[in-house]
């Protein structure tokens, strides 16, 4: 075992830890179960995470190596979270459900690093974040219907 | 799934190298394929202490650190000005912004994969590896280098004035490439490279001189032929041998054209 300190949602945290233990399992014995294990081969950004602002994979990442840094999953981020959720949900993108906590997570990355993107800007920065239910255009029109009502136009709400 | 004993961030390159020695030791870069492997690991050395995480810029070259992420490449503003955006295009698509802010440049490198974006477009260019013990090495010797327990530290790009482009095919985004390629023409010379064959990438310079008069449509698709005329492409289930043979004319032709400023 070593001990390890890191900020977790804004909050100091030390723990002890396997020297092999993911990211991803701290989190969620750590109460997180926002961060969900999807494919465990890094390419489906179900267990996305901000590590110092950056989103990372937390199924390919040591606990570890998180010492000393802060951790957000989207039990911190749920009021940043708030401003656009809706709008995926009335786009009928959520569907089952599964993928959206890592979509959201990397999409307040997106609107953090870029706060008016285009839709292809939008397409590339989520073409990490798999969903097998909605085929992607619903969380496009979403996020699309969330740009525009900032900006005063039609809010699809 | 990956079991390591013992997790070290080293304080110096000579105590990761030391502790490198050992055969069951392994240097973490961004784990992504490390993670999937299911071995045990008696000590895992990360270098995340190192300050080898920057990219640094002078009027002769660019030294990036083994820890900077495929994410800083893609944006970094140096590079992919002397590139002519070649840099971000290569690693663009390698599965995901969370996946490019993790996958470094030296565990890249370091695997010589033959699938890998990164090296084929390095080789493009001139690039030179830093090795903890073995010191500089022209990045075409490295890739040619069997595995050792050596650090790869930095990498250098010399910033020979020149055109650069690169062309990949994926079966759909964010997939391993079918095939990949990049192009330059440095100071008179043109080169091609082409990646993903399925194997390593391989350097193909314009010995014959068919780019000699300059890049023009009729010369960059007979250039595209010689070069598939000598790349050994193979199948896999990404796609067979033929088709690979057929890309490389295709990506050599529009990568060429691409660098001569006849882009399709």
């Amino acid at each position: 075992m070593m001990e390890l300190k890191l900020t977790l949602n804004g909050k100091p945290l030390a723990a002890s830890v396997e020297p092999d233990c993911l990211l991803i399992d701290f989190l969620r014995a750590h109460g997180c179960l926002s961060v969900k294990r999807g494919c465990e081969t890094s390419g489906c950004g179900l267990c996305t995470v901000l590590v110092d602002g950056r989103p990372v994979l937390s199924c390919s990442m040591l606990a570890a190596r998180a010492a000393g840094h802060s951790v957000q999953t989207l039990e911190g981020l749920q009021d940043e979270a708030a401003g656009f959720v809706r709008f995926i949900a009335s786009q009928g993108a959520d569907q089952c459900g599964f993928c959206n906590p890592g979509f959201v997570m990397n999409t307040i990355a997106l609107l953090r690093e870029n706060p008016d993107p285009t839709d292809d800007e939008i397409r590339a920065y989520l073409a990490g974040n798999l969903c097998r239910c909605s085929g992607y255009d619903g969380q496009l029109r979403g996020i699309r219907a969330y740009l525009d009502s900032r900006k005063g136009g039609p809010a699809h709400d | 799934m990956i079991q390591i004993q013992t997790y070290v961030q080293a304080q110096t390159l000579e105590e990761a190298w030391q502790l490198n020695q050992k055969r069951s030791a392994r240097i973490l870069g961004g784990m992504l394929w490390l993670k999937m492997e299911s071995l045990p690991v008696s000590t895992a050395i990360d270098l995340c202490r190192l300050g080898l995480d920057a990219i640094e810029e002078t009027e002769e070259q660019f030294t990036l650190g083994a820890m900077v992420t495929l994410r800083q490449i893609e944006q970094h503003a140096g590079l992919n000005a002397y590139t002519q955006g070649a840099a971000a295009r290569a690693v663009q698509d390698i599965v995901g912004v969370q996946f490019r802010n993790m996958a470094t440049l030296g565990g890249s490198l370091w695997s010589r994969f033959g699938f890998s974006d990164l090296l084929t477009w390095m080789l493009s260019m001139d690039t030179w590896v830093q090795l903890y013990r073995g010191g500089l090495v022209p990045l075409e010797q490295f890739a040619a280098m069997p595995y050792d327990r050596d650090l790869l530290v930095r990498v250098i790009v010399y910033k020979r004035p020149g055109r650069f482009a690169y062309q990949a095919m994926r079966n759909q985004r964010t997939d391993i490439p079918v095939l990949n390629c990049a192009f330059s023409q440095m100071e008179g010379v043109c080169r091609a490279v082409v990646g993903a064959r399925p194997g390593k990438a391989i350097v193909l310079r314009d010995e014959a001189g068919l780019l000699a008069g300059g890049i023009t449509p009729e010369r960059a698709r007979a250039f595209a032929q010689w070069a598939a005329e000598r790349t050994p492409t193979g199948s896999n289930s990404r796609g067979s041998a033929a088709y690979r043979t057929h890309l490389v004319k295709v990506l050599v032709r529009r990568a060429a054209e691409e660098a001569g400023g006849n882009a399709l």
